[in-house]
């Protein structure tokens, strides 16, 4: 099991950072490419990455399915609540100027940080759903 | 170039292939290359996204699949002649309508002289965000946007369900 515990402490290594870079890609996306799709993509890879290594029972303790598969609404939901948000502010649906009345550029900013971040939710939440379903079809 | 002979290289690869293990290995591969050749094209956000999701995740949920079913793609009983005349039309008619493409990069195109232009112009002043790609997915064009996430929130759920639903089933479903 010597080849197993290389794995094991690379994954150990390696999780936090390919989280830190999927929230780098989810924040810096305004300013260089990426955004919700690819970080939720990365996220859910780092979930998966680590079921692999360790199994899937840690996996799930880490987390839980009904997590993953509560976020899979909950992206849309924010997406969507925020073009609510805008209407209930007087603007139009998704018009995300109504986020900050006193500056439209810091509301269009703000608006799409937030739907970004819905974006990310569904995807991460998707993913790692999917994969706890394929993987927990095992014989 | 290069990148494009290798792609073909590889479709040829998983044509040939009866391992579906490399199979999937080498679709993977496509889609690394698939990702070269699209950050050739300075579409660096595509790129991270097919590198992500089609070398990444597809190639993890195909390994899963693989698991549940045989490694090896049984032969065909017949040859396959209808699906060889569709590819075949199909393919003539991809080549007939590439003929009428604009050339590559070209500026005076329908595609860069509607709304193109004003985004890439009012996107700083209007979002304050410098990346255009970021400002048109989630601003300018938001409603496709929220579409697009409706359909990943959609397929997820359709897929659990199917996964779910079949579990009193001994046989594994398959899924592609």
């Amino acid at each position: 099991m010597k080849l197993d515990l290389i794995l094991r402490v690379a994954t150990k290594l390696l999780v936090p950072f390919i989280l830190l870079f999927a929230l780098y890609v989810q924040f810096h996306g305004d300013y260089g490419p990426g955004g919700g799709f690819q970080a939720g993509v990365i996220a859910a890879a780092m979930v998966i990455l680590y079921a692999i290594t360790y199994g899937l029972e840690p996996a799930k303790r880490a987390v839980p399915p009904a997590v993953a598969q509560a976020m899979i609404p909950l992206g849309v939901l924010i997406f969507a609540g925020t073009g609510v948000a805008t209407m209930l502010l007087g603007d139009n649906y998704l018009a995300y100027n109504a986020l900050d009345h006193h500056n439209p550029v810091h509301g269009q900013h703000l608006g799409i940080l937030i739907v970004e971040f819905g974006v990310l939710v569904t995807v991460a939440g998707t993913m790692v759903a999917v994969f706890y379903t394929f993987a927990g079809r095992g014989r | 170039m290069i990148l494009l002979t290798l792609m073909a290289i590889v479709t040829i690869g998983v044509i040939r292939l009866r391992n579906l293990f490399g199979v999937v290995v080498l679709s993977g591969i496509y889609s690394f290359l698939m990702a070269s050749v699209l950050i050739v094209l300075d579409a660096v956000d595509v790129a991270m996204t097919e590198a992500s999701v089609g070398a990444g995740i597809s190639t993890v949920l195909m390994l899963s699949v693989l698991y549940l079913t045989k490694s090896r793609e049984s032969v065909p009983a017949s040859t396959p002649v209808f699906p060889i005349i569709l590819a075949a039309v199909t393919a003539a008619m991809l080549l007939f309508g590439t003929g009428d493409l604009p050339p590559f990069g070209e500026a005076a195109t329908a595609v860069h002289e509607h709304v193109a232009p004003r985004y890439l112009e009012q996107s700083m002043a209007e979002t304050g965000v410098p990346n255009v790609v970021t400002s048109v997915l989630a601003s300018y064009r938001g409603y496709d946007t929220l579409g697009e996430t409706t359909v990943i929130f959609t397929a997820g759920i359709a897929v659990l369900m199917l996964l779910r639903g079949r579990r009193k089933n001994p046989k594994p479903g398959k899924k592609a």
